[in-house]
């Protein structure tokens, strides 16, 4: 027989070494009527921090509330989550790091978890000004570069960016100095993230609760009209074929997301897969076919032409120098299907192997 | 890869040689990171002090081009130690015996004589690698851009057979591919000697059953490869389709390539931009981009995932899909009536042993690594468990092999090429993206600090580099990551055109260039 702890009165199975969050989250998830326990400090990639108390339970038997998510379940344990008690004690605290912030509000362009604490203020209708006193944190005034944003005065320590920096990208670029109110997320020597071991990979951004690290790419576009959108896709680079959201407003590629269920990545990107996307809307690309006129020089044309020019320029080769004479050469850029019918159309059309692709170099 | 990239953070010794993977396959270094920190131990052999080896517990920094000599001299210090599995040697492999007597005349001393690295620091590696119980090869290009490129792999192959670290969790031979769909489109039976799946087309029944399926029978005799097939244009070749490479910059040789592609009578580019390529064909046909296409795409760690488009395209832009449709449409081809990329998602699974258990919804979240043999199949993360594909694993009797062009009086540096973490490629991509120039501006020269001072050269100055191919003008910058007497330079900035150089040699069997050896010569321009 499998142990099992009490969860709001509703007996639960769980595994050795599971937390009370997590087992807590998996009942959620079965039952999506009841409310989740609300977290700032939590990433489920990173070890359980228990910095932000949000997750705070009830245990029969221990006279303070304890941090769910740094909890492991033992059997027989009665845990509440719920209770008057604690949602006024959850909102007493976001109330307090409220305080110390300058912007709640803030672009979901930011980047993809950066709703979490305004979701959070909303659902409890926290009082933000309750709490007077002075905000946190100072934006970074010389930092130049062009694709993380650095509003500290929004930061609420939850140390998530240098967790994930650490734990999942291993470069430990940044670290906290001081402690209290003069708390600040910075880099070695407190210099710009350029002269410090980033790589840019944007996982800090991603995983910031309110917005304080930004995707400036992004953000390019909050003044663009239209509702954000996602896709899933694969990046276009490397070949370790991370997962990745495509984010669109308007019909308009505005930025990149890391799919935190990707496969090949868990919400990992590098600098190429989270920033280098420019190239999608760029004024260079080809927006007509082209053909090579008398005088030597391309010039547009429409698909009817070019694909007639095409064809019987091959037919021509073809029959003067006999089907050998035809080569195709495929893609690792393009996605499989063009590949297959590039080595389908030299071998139906032509019945040689004439076909290779860009792997040689 | 044999392994999954999951298995990276599994291995107690991990051997990564030739691949520079914090910068260009940035997050499968994150699972070497998660494994070094949960106590694995790092060997990198690799002649440039990479990012890797700030990371490494043994660097091996080894003369560019001398893998085979260290290798075997490793095999050499496994064999030496009793590390050998012979029961796995036994159950499993086969030419064991010449190979083990080969081995016998390899020493770390000799090895040493020809890489430059410590004889003490070959024994090191081949003992944490021997007694590992779960040791895990990882390279890249450094292995295969070379005229030995597949001796190098053999040589690695060897190392895997002979201590059992193969087929098992956090094992295994694993390559990182170098493109998004690189494996996809050889998996897809692009290329000259392999119909879809690997089946060879100088198989009788291979031939037969691509004639039942396209209606036409094609040659027993395997192609030309492409970079055959560039030395025959304007004899033999007189026509070329090209989808979305950039042939005049990635490959080597530049100049020959240019004339190559002018001597033809047709060229036809299809491409998002007007490459270098491009600008030399007589048809131009604009694709659709990343964001802009729905299909599928295999990863290194053959994963079968898909793409999905988010916005519409530029002008007049069309799926690469339907453009070669069209050609053979007008070309009276039969069979390329398609209407979406689904319907040829599922014809190449129809066709491929390896596709045979997928098809377009069952890919829709990227699940599943290929061989998938039937429907239902779950997939095969991990190749080699059991028997291997052809039975059992064969030993390669291998020798080392100077490459092609060794340093002389005239050209007395080594050159070697790579990529960087910023650019991609020829930059048709990266180069055209805002913010990248702050990070990386233009291409440098990575000269060791000495050496700079000892060549006349300046830190930031410019020089000459030159190869019996051509010169090229570049700026010097000093770094201890390049030893001494060796230098690098990306081939990605078209106004620094490092492929003018390279390409003295190339592998025999795979045609790959010696991309990764040119000996050069550095001058000052004042």
């Amino acid at each position: 027989m499998a142990d099992k702890i009490s969860i709001n009165g509703h007996l639960v199975e769980f595994t050795d070494g599971e937390t009370v969050y997590e087992i807590a989250q998996r009942c959620q998830s079965e039952r999506p009527e009841s409310e989740a326990i609300p977290t700032l400090c939590y990433d489920p990639r990173l070890k359980a921090f228990g910095s932000c108390r949000l997750c705070v339970v009830e245990v029969d038997g221990s006279p303070n509330l304890v941090a769910s998510c740094t909890t492991k379940a033992v059997p027989e344990m009665a845990v509440r989550t719920h209770t008057d008690h604690i949602e006024r004690y959850r909102k007493t605290l976001l109330e307090m790091v409220a305080s110390e912030s300058s912007t709640i509000k803030v672009d979901p362009l930011r980047g993809y978890a950066s709703q979490e604490f305004s979701t959070l203020v909303d659902r409890y209708q926290a009082d933000t000004h309750r709490f007077g006193g002075h905000y946190s944190g100072t934006t970074h005034p010389t930092d130049d570069n062009p694709f993380i944003q650095r509003d500290y005065g929004l930061c609420i320590s939850c140390y998530r960016c240098v967790r994930v920096c650490a734990e999942q990208e291993g470069d430990y670029a940044i670290n906290i100095m001081n402690r209290g109110f003069e708390s600040q997320i910075t880099t070695e020597f407190n210099t710009i993230l350029k002269d410090s071991a980033c790589t840019f990979c944007g996982q800090c951004v991603q995983t910031c609760p309110t917005g304080a690290l930004a995707d400036k790419k992004a953000m390019r576009a909050t003044g663009r009209p239209g509702e954000m959108e996602t896709t899933r896709s694969v990046c276009p680079y490397c070949g370790v074929g991370c997962a990745v959201d495509l984010v669109a407003k308007s019909d308009k590629l505005v930025a990149i997301q890391p799919a935190m269920d990707g496969p090949a990545n868990q919400g990992a990107l590098c600098i190429k897969g989270q920033f280098a996307f420019d190239f999608v809307h760029h004024p260079d690309r080809l927006r007509t076919p082209l053909i090579r006129g008398a005088d030597g020089e391309l010039h547009e044309t429409n698909w009817e032409d070019a694909l007639d020019h095409v064809a019987n320029g091959f037919k021509q080769v073809a029959e003067t120098y006999g089907r050998h004479s035809v080569y195709g050469i495929a893609s690792g850029r393009t996605p499989s299907e063009a590949s297959y019918l590039m080595q389908k159309l030299i071998r139906a059309g032509f019945g040689t192997n004439y076909i290779d692709n860009c792997s040689r170099a | 890869m044999s392994n999954p990239l999951i298995d990276m953070q599994k291995p107690d010794v991990i051997f990564c040689i030739g691949t520079n993977m914090t910068e260009c396959h940035p997050v499968a270094a994150i699972g070497l990171k998660k494994a070094i920190a949960n106590g694995s131990r790092l060997i990198v052999a690799d002649p440039r002090r990479i990012g890797l080896t700030d990371l490494a517990n043994l660097y091996l920094p080894l003369r560019v081009g001398s893998d085979v000599a260290l290798l075997l001299a490793m095999a050499h210090v496994i064999q030496r130690e009793g590390l050998v599995d012979l029961n796995f040697i036994e159950s499993r492999t086969t030419g064991s015996p010449a190979f083990l007597e080969h081995i016998q005349l390899f020493t770390p001393e000799w090895a040493s004589t020809i890489t430059g690295v410590e004889p003490t620091d070959i024994e090191t590696a081949a003992i944490w690698y021997g007694s590992a119980d779960q040791g895990a090869i990882y390279y890249t290009l450094g292995i295969t851009e070379h005229i030995c490129g597949v001796d190098n792999v053999q040589s690695l192959c060897n190392l895997a057979l002979m201590t059992g670290h193969i087929g098992r969790e956090g094992t295994g031979i694993n390559p990182m591919r170098g493109q998004n769909n690189i494996q996809g489109t050889g998996d897809s039976g692009a290329l000259p000697n392999n119909y879809p799946g690997f089946q060879a087309v100088t198989d009788p029944q291979n031939q037969a059953k691509f004639l039942g399926k396209y209606g036409r029978k094609t040659d027993l005799e395997k192609g030309i490869t492409k970079v055959t097939a560039l030395d025959f244009c304007g004899d033999q070749i007189r026509a070329m389709l090209i989808d979305g490479e950039n042939t005049l910059i990635s490959d080597p040789n530049r100049k020959h390539c240019q004339q190559a592609l002018e001597s033809l009578d047709h060229l036809v580019v299809i491409d998002i931009f007007l490459t270098e390529t491009a600008e030399m064909a007589n048809v131009v046909l604009p694709a659709t981009a990343f964001g802009e296409t729905d299909g599928t795409a295999t990863n290194t760690e053959r994963r079968v995932q898909r793409l999905r488009a988010a916005v519409s395209p530029p002008g007049q832009a069309k799926p690469d899909w339907w453009i070669i449709s069209q050609i053979a449409k007008r070309m009276e081809i039969p069979g390329f009536d398609y209407q979406n990329p689904k319907e040829i998602f599922n014809e190449l699974c129809s066709v491929s042993p390896i596709y045979t258990g997928l098809n377009w919804d069952r890919v829709a979240n990227g699940e599943f690594h290929w061989p998938v043999p039937e429907e239902g199949h779950t997939g095969t993360p991990i190749l080699h468990q059991g028997e291997f594909v052809n039975g059992r694993g064969i030993f390669t009797v291998v020798n080392y092999r100077d490459p092609n062009e060794t340093i002389s009086d005239e050209f007395p540096v080594w050159l070697t090429t790579g990529r960087r973490l910023t650019s991609y490629h020829t930059r048709t991509q990266t180069g055209r993206t805002q913010g990248i120039d702050y990070l990386l501006a233009e291409e440098a020269l990575e000269v060791h600090p000495d050496d700079v001072r000892d060549w006349g050269l300046m830190d930031g100055d410019w020089c000459h580099l030159s190869s019996p191919r051509g010169t090229v003008k570049i700026r010097v910058k000093a770094t201890s990551r390049s030893p001494r007497g060796t230098v690098f330079a990306s081939f990605s900035f078209s106004d620094v055109p490092i492929n003018l150089l390279t390409g003295s040699g190339y592998d025999p069997i795979t045609e790959t260039a010696e991309l990764k050896v040119c000996p050069v010569r550095v001058e000052s321009l004042f």
